[in-house]
């Protein structure tokens, strides 16, 4: 492998975090990812909003059985993943501000999504 | 042109495999190279050696593995998400002490570095998802 190599790549989350595996799946990618030192940035769009909403409680010990990986996202400064960006339309439409989230984001409107997906070299749909 | 492949969704669930191996071979057919082939979430279901589709209807499992050998592809399952989904390959059979694995011909089980690194090496990178 060439480690010169750095690219742009962009993991975009469109699910919410507990009805489907994506979610949880694509944050492992980004975690094993964090590794290969690229330029990283994750976009929050649609129910993937969701996934970064505080006070989830989905443990064994509150019923539901599955892993909280909410905390994972607080630790991604951890590992030099900063780039954190929400839609703006997504969230209002749920109803929810950034005082909702867990991690701090960059709320961006569809044109700078849209930019933002443009200067990419690998765009990760999940 | 270099195309990396990603296969987030399961064999006859969902299109996404068959429109990843319909894109993989027109590719192929047009003198390009294919760097990998990588199989995530139920993506990883179509490296099963154990499924039996109606004969009345493609076989896509079949399909990826003889693609496989007639261009020399690697054909990559995510571990993670082969093992929650009961995928295993010999030596993971073993090594979890289970009895059985199924992993088709011309398939291999690795990390999710390999996705990474496909991006990395790929020109273009072509998501096959729902």
């Amino acid at each position: 492998m060439d480690e010169e190599v750095i690219k742009k790549f962009l993991y975009v989350n469109r699910k919410a975090p507990y009805g489907s595996i994506y979610a949880l799946e694509s944050l492992e990618v980004v975690l094993i990812g964090a590794a290969f030192d690229q330029d990283v940035s994750l976009a929050f769009i649609d129910d993937g909003i969701y996934q970064l909403k505080k006070n989830q409680q989905t443990s064994v010990s509150s019923g539901t059985g599955m892993k909280d990986f909410s905390k994972t996202y607080r630790a991604l400064e951890g590992y030099d993943v900063e780039k954190l960006y929400v839609d703006k339309k997504s969230m209002e439409e749920r109803g929810l501000s950034v005082d909702d989230l867990l991690v701090d984001v960059e709320v961006f409107d569809d044109a700078q999504m849209a930019e933002l997906m443009e200067q990419q070299d690998v765009v990760l749909s999940f | 042109m270099k195309f990396g492949i990603l296969v987030n969704e399961g064999p006859y669930q969902h299109q996404a495999s068959d429109s990843a191996y319909q894109f993989t071979k027109a590719a192929l057919e047009k003198g390009h190279e294919i760097f990998r082939v990588f199989f995530y979430h139920d993506g990883v279901n179509n490296g099963s050696r154990l499924t039996v589709p109606p004969q009345d209807d493609r076989n896509i499992v079949e399909r990826w593995s003889q693609l496989g050998k007639e261009h020399n592809l690697d054909l990559v399952l995510c571990i993670a998400a082969a093992q929650r989904r009961g995928m295993l390959d010999a030596n993971e059979a073993k090594r979890h002490g289970k009895d059985a694995n199924n992993i088709a011909e011309g398939f291999r089980i690795s990390g999710l570095g390999q996705l990474i690194e496909a991006g990395i090496q790929s020109e273009r990178f072509v998501v096959f998802g729902d």
